[in-house]
């Protein structure tokens, strides 16, 4: 048999293609990541143009520039609220939060808490690469104890954020965590958090070949990717407490761990205000969009 | 053509009659006649009741008010609720101003329309959080960093709290603009008569949609205003809104000198090129005049008696109250320069503000005298009235 | 490309060189080994893979889904 027309790469209608290639480093896991959300957004067959995604700043935060939907690029630490607003106003929107583990832990860390207790209805990936990489490597709070940084040239005296444990503890209805090396089970926990109503959170450990992994001598990103083939152990419904990385020696706890139902803020205001204002209230954003 | 469609205001959000309001309470119900359907705001005094009447009012009226966890959330939400579709504001006051300023350099960047209420109190810091001052004119010009320019109004007034928060709107709409409604604790705690009109009776303009089908519409190709018309998330059109310096398609250009000339200079001169159709003051007596007093605000007020007290002593004085501060009617303030022996400018704040930028304007056609005033109170008149006849020496 | 195997499906590897930043997860992945390094340079100089082995594909589309560049796709296609 002889083939004459390949098909298409079917991630390539979510990519905005004339401003490929991108700007991430050869091996960087952002762009893996990026390949199971398109996937994942096909899959659950949400229509794209009701598909909205907000990224923060930092290489992460790069990722609304290079996907063809409703994107939106805001200020360092800031997409969560941003996301907050765009939902409430519309909440017929898919709302995407796309960025990294600075800007969403670090900067943005306030409005990742508080956007975990409201159970606002808005998915969060969280792509970690332990570092700070658009301004050249800085430590982060992520970064695994004693590692190396620019600002930690002797090693990190900090012990990182158990992210999965941070938002579970403020009530996220959907947290996940893997690798980029899971890309069948990322994208498939992709499709979960998508469908679901409230607060989800996915943790995507990824390499960061040119800055974490160089200054650490941790090999390339193929090394990283074998390293989390070895060192990662599914967990599903594990208590989050249970899955901190600390060091880079530690087995990595991977899974969705929290998968679970609670109203959204949307639902539980609609609801005090109809207990409290009878029929004069107008459910907002259930007929009115 | 510019695509500004005026209508009139919905009127859900109307509260039609007469009422006794202190201008927070009725800067709330204009932005509610304005076409407002949502606000983000955190508390702090003296601008709270804004958004406590806010929050009582639009379950009813239709829309949506979140208590943000701290400012800096507050004024970016607001920014995710226009691009939903919303017309939005946030409501704060000095340290908060301070924690929005990196998002009005966003919103000016993504000209993105909304208004920015400031209830001003004294500072630095902490500063004086139950008394007023004027001291935040320069911070709402040009507080975020890089090069940008806005739109200021500041009422006299809770009736003018109402009126001009609908003009702080209606600006934002037409230029795309974050708009700064630049209060101060006196009129915001000041209880006076106000006036809500008919629905039909208050001048609302529509956000600026394109009439172009996706696929041949640029979000940043600015239309023959220099102003590129809107579009928001939902419709199709995947735009992409960032922060960095963008081409017309919205595309980062970070790294190109050319397109962040054209884009930083577009977003200064639609407010330049099209001042003379945003400028608004009010004056006084202006006619044959020998000296000018030109304020804004509460001081405006208290300026009132110093020139009464002026013109008891058979001194020719007039009045210009700039209601919308910035850009200032440049313009007319050199008319007038050229006529007057001076020109006073009280406020309340130290460094002359306002008066430093009006001085600039005059270029030397005559001496502008500033009366500053550290806020945490308003003038003496006797401040206003010497500073009047020392300028006639 | 043709195939003798007698298989029901044959896999099948597109590969967008221009994009490709040469870090080898797909071919350090592919659990077949159908595709390897290629030794000539893109315009950017990065090496880039090649589809050498067709017979050896299985079009599990892994190379795809893991290639943080989107410059390489694998699928499966029916034989006729």
């Amino acid at each position: 048999m002889s083939v004459t027309t390949y098909r298409e790469n079917p991630v390539e209608q979510f990519l905005r293609t004339d401003r490929m290639p991108h700007i991430w480093c050869p091996g960087c896991g952002i762009g893996t990541s990026v390949n199971c959300f398109a996937r994942a957004v096909l899959e659950c067959g949400i229509p794209l143009d009701k598909l909205a995604i907000v990224s923060g700043i930092g290489c992460t935060g790069r990722v609304a520039g290079y996907l063809r939907l409703d994107s939106f690029h805001t200020t360092h630490g800031r997409a969560i609220p941003f996301a907050t607003g765009l939902k409430l106003a519309n909440p017929e929107l898919s709302v995407v939060v796309y960025s990294g583990d600075g800007d969403l832990a670090a900067i943005g860390g306030n409005h990742l808490i508080h956007a975990a207790r409201r159970n606002m209805d808005i998915k969060v990936i969280c792509v970690n690469n332990f570092n700070y990489g658009m301004t050249g490597g800085q430590v982060a709070p992520t970064t695994h104890f004693g590692r190396l940084a620019t600002t930690t040239p002797y090693g990190s005296p900090e012990i990182p954020f158990n992210l999965p444990h941070l938002v579970a503890s403020c009530g996220a209805v959907f947290v996940a965590r893997w690798t980029t090396y899971h890309v069948v089970q990322l994208q498939r926990s992709m499709v979960k958090a998508l469908k679901k109503k409230g607060f989800a959170f996915i943790e995507v450990l990824a390499p960061c070949p040119t800055l974490y992994m160089r200054r650490n001598r941790l090999g390339s990103s193929v090394d990283m990717m074998k390293l989390f083939k070895e060192k990662s152990v599914v967990k599903h419904g594990i208590d989050t407490k249970e899955v901190a990385i600390t060091n880079y020696e530690d087995p990595i706890i991977v899974g969705e761990f929290v998968d679970t139902e609670r109203p959204t803020w949307l639902d539980n205001y609609n609801e005090i205000m109809k207990k409290r204002l009878g029929d004069k209230y107008v459910p907002w954003g259930v007929n009115n969009g | 053509m510019a695509n500004i469609k005026w209508t009139t205001a919905d009127p859900k959000g109307v509260l039609t009659g007469a009422h006794y309001l202190d201008g927070n309470h009725a800067a709330c119900e204009g932005a509610l006649a304005a076409g407002c359907r949502f606000a983000a705001g955190y508390p702090i005094t003296p601008s709270t009741e804004v958004v406590e009447r806010f929050a009582s009012r639009i379950p009813e009226v239709g829309g949506v008010f979140i208590q943000m966890e701290d400012e800096i959330a507050s004024s970016i939400a607001l920014q995710g609720a226009v691009w939903a579709g919303l017309k939005a504001m946030t409501v704060t006051s000095g340290p908060g101003f301070s924690l929005m300023m990196e998002h009005i350099g966003l919103a000016a960047m993504t000209e993105t329309p909304c208004v920015f209420v400031n209830v001003q109190r004294g500072g630095p810091s902490t500063g004086t959080p139950t008394l007023p001052a004027q001291a935040d004119m320069m911070q709402a010009r040009w507080g975020s960093h890089g090069d940008y320019e806005i739109i200021a109004v500041s009422p006299s007034s809770p009736q003018e709290c109402f009126d001009f928060i609908i003009d702080a709107f209606n600006l934002a709409e037409i230029y795309r603009v974050p708009v700064m409604f630049m209060m101060d604790e006196c009129v915001g705690h000041m209880t006076e008569k106000v006036i809500i009109p008919e629905p039909e009776k208050i001048k609302v303009v529509e956000r600026r949609w394109t009439d172009k089908k996706p696929g041949e519409y640029l979000p940043f190709e600015p239309d023959d205003d220099l102003v590129p018309n809107m579009v928001k998330a939902g419709d199709g059109y995947r735009i992409h809104v960032t922060g960095l310096t963008h081409d017309e398609r919205g595309y980062p250009a970070a790294t190109d000198v050319t397109v962040h000339n054209k884009l930083v200079r577009r977003l200064c001169d639609k407010i330049y090129k099209n001042a003379h159709k945003i400028w608004k003051w009010e004056e006084m007596d202006t006619d044959g005049a020998e000296i000018v007093v030109m304020s804004y605000g509460i001081s405006a007020r208290v300026a009132l008696r110093g020139i009464e007290m002026a013109r008891e002593r058979g001194v020719k004085v007039g009045l210009l109250r700039l209601i919308v501060v910035w850009p200032l009617p440049e313009p007319r303030i050199r008319e007038i320069a050229d006529k007057v022996k001076a020109i006073v400018v009280p406020e309340l704040n130290v460094r002359a503000q306002v008066a430093r930028e009006i001085e600039r304007v005059v270029a030397g056609r005559c001496p502008v005298i500033p009366v500053g005033h550290a806020g945490a109170g308003v003038h003496d008149p006797n401040d206003i009235y010497n500073a009047i006849m020392e300028a006639l020496k | 490309m043709s195939t003798s195997t007698g298989r029901k499906f044959i896999g099948l590897v597109v590969i967008n060189s221009e994009r490709c930043k040469g870090c080898e997860i797909c071919v350090s992945f592919c659990p077949t080994g159908a595709i390897v390094m290629s030794r000539d340079f893109n315009s950017k100089g990065y090496h880039y893979p090649e589809f050498k082995h067709p017979e050896k594909c299985t079009g599990c589309g892994l190379c795809g889904l893991y290639c943080p560049d989107f410059a390489i796709y694998g699928y499966r296609e029916k034989v006729e």
